[in-house]
């Protein structure tokens, strides 16, 4: 995939599929320790041990309307290539996470990427649920939680035009922050 | 970015939004793409983005969706539309340039796309 927002939404969709209500979506950018971490936390259904073991088998997968699943052998191919690495931890009827480990300056770890379309394309989902978005970078973080948005909204659905085109540009300038109070640390590093 | 303010500014743009609620009408249509891994390494979160955006710029309402692998990964991106008492259209390898073609000619013009259509749906009356 040409940017890891595309693994992320992969593994949302996953999670979607497994009937998860909440999903917990979180991006560690820690600089200094060179390191990327990307974790995506479901309360679906889960999986029992024999299918954990085959799930990042690319002939392995849940669906019947093909026979392979790419998704997270795609998703483990990418980290272990940046140095890092994917592990899957899961309990039948309590949910699923997957984390992803990069080294965060690897010549071979694609861009974060579109953050907001991937999340959008969640919230758009036919199967309704709630995001957690944490995203930290260098200690300094941005968090939204779509139920709290919600509830603000009343009977009003996210996917509306107008709350999505807002919510959008609030994860876009959220994010953009975290990148901002970054840049200007580095800047002046004389005066700290 | 403080949450009180984020609150705050949902819950005035949700009164705006009602208000308009009150004066308009449902079309009726629903846009599902498909969302699969097949799909998102096709582009398919670039060709929901054009979607939403052609249908903001032309003022038109409709729900758009997203929906996991059908099986037909090879003609990904899939959309399909689907309107009130017509046949379910699924359209296969839609890029983010095609959009604003295939948005005016079915949604605008009421034209299927023959030459894109991978699939026909027909209306519940005609399974009947």
């Amino acid at each position: 995939m040409r940017e890891l927002s595309l693994h992320l939404l992969d593994v949302i969709e996953n999670a979607i599929e497994a009937g998860a209500s909440r999903i917990e979506v979180e991006i560690d950018e820690d600089v200094a320790r060179n390191v990327l971490v990307l974790r995506v936390a479901d309360n679906g259904r889960g999986m029992d041990e024999e299918t954990l073991r085959r799930v990042t088998d690319p002939f392995f997968t849940t669906r019947q309307t093909r026979h392979v699943g790419l998704g997270l052998p795609l998703f483990k191919a990418a980290a272990e290539r940046c140095n890092g690495s994917l592990t899957i931890a899961s309990q039948p009827g309590k949910g699923t996470e997957v984390r992803a480990v990069f080294q965060y300056d690897h010549i071979d770890r694609a861009p974060l990427g579109d953050m907001p379309s991937t999340l959008l394309g969640a919230i758009l989902s036919h199967r309704a649920c709630d995001i957690v978005y944490r995203h930290r970078v260098n200690g300094q973080t941005f968090e939204v939680d779509t139920a709290e948005l919600r509830e603000a909204l009343g009977g009003l659905p996210l996917s509306h035009p107008q709350v999505r085109a807002w919510l959008e540009d609030y994860l876009r300038e959220g994010i953009q922050s975290l990148y901002a109070e970054t840049a200007e640390e580095h800047s002046h590093p004389s005066e700290r | 970015m403080p949450k009180i303010t984020s609150v705050e500014e949902l819950r005035k743009l949700r009164e705006k939004v009602q208000e308009e609620m009150a004066t308009r009408t449902e079309t009726g249509t629903t846009i599902i793409v498909g969302m699969g891994t097949c799909g998102i390494a096709a582009g398919a979160r670039e060709t929901m983005r054009a979607i939403l955006e052609e249908l903001k710029a032309r003022n038109i309402e409709a729900h758009v969706t997203t929906v996991g692998c059908i099986g037909m990964c090879a003609r990904e991106p899939l959309v399909d539309i689907e309107q009130a008492g017509k046949p379910r259209i699924t359209y296969g390898n839609i890029t983010a340039a095609m959009v604003p073609r295939l948005i005016e000619e079915h949604l605008i013009k009421g034209n299927v796309v023959t030459e894109w259509v991978v699939g026909r749906l027909p209306t519940d009356q005609e399974t009947h």
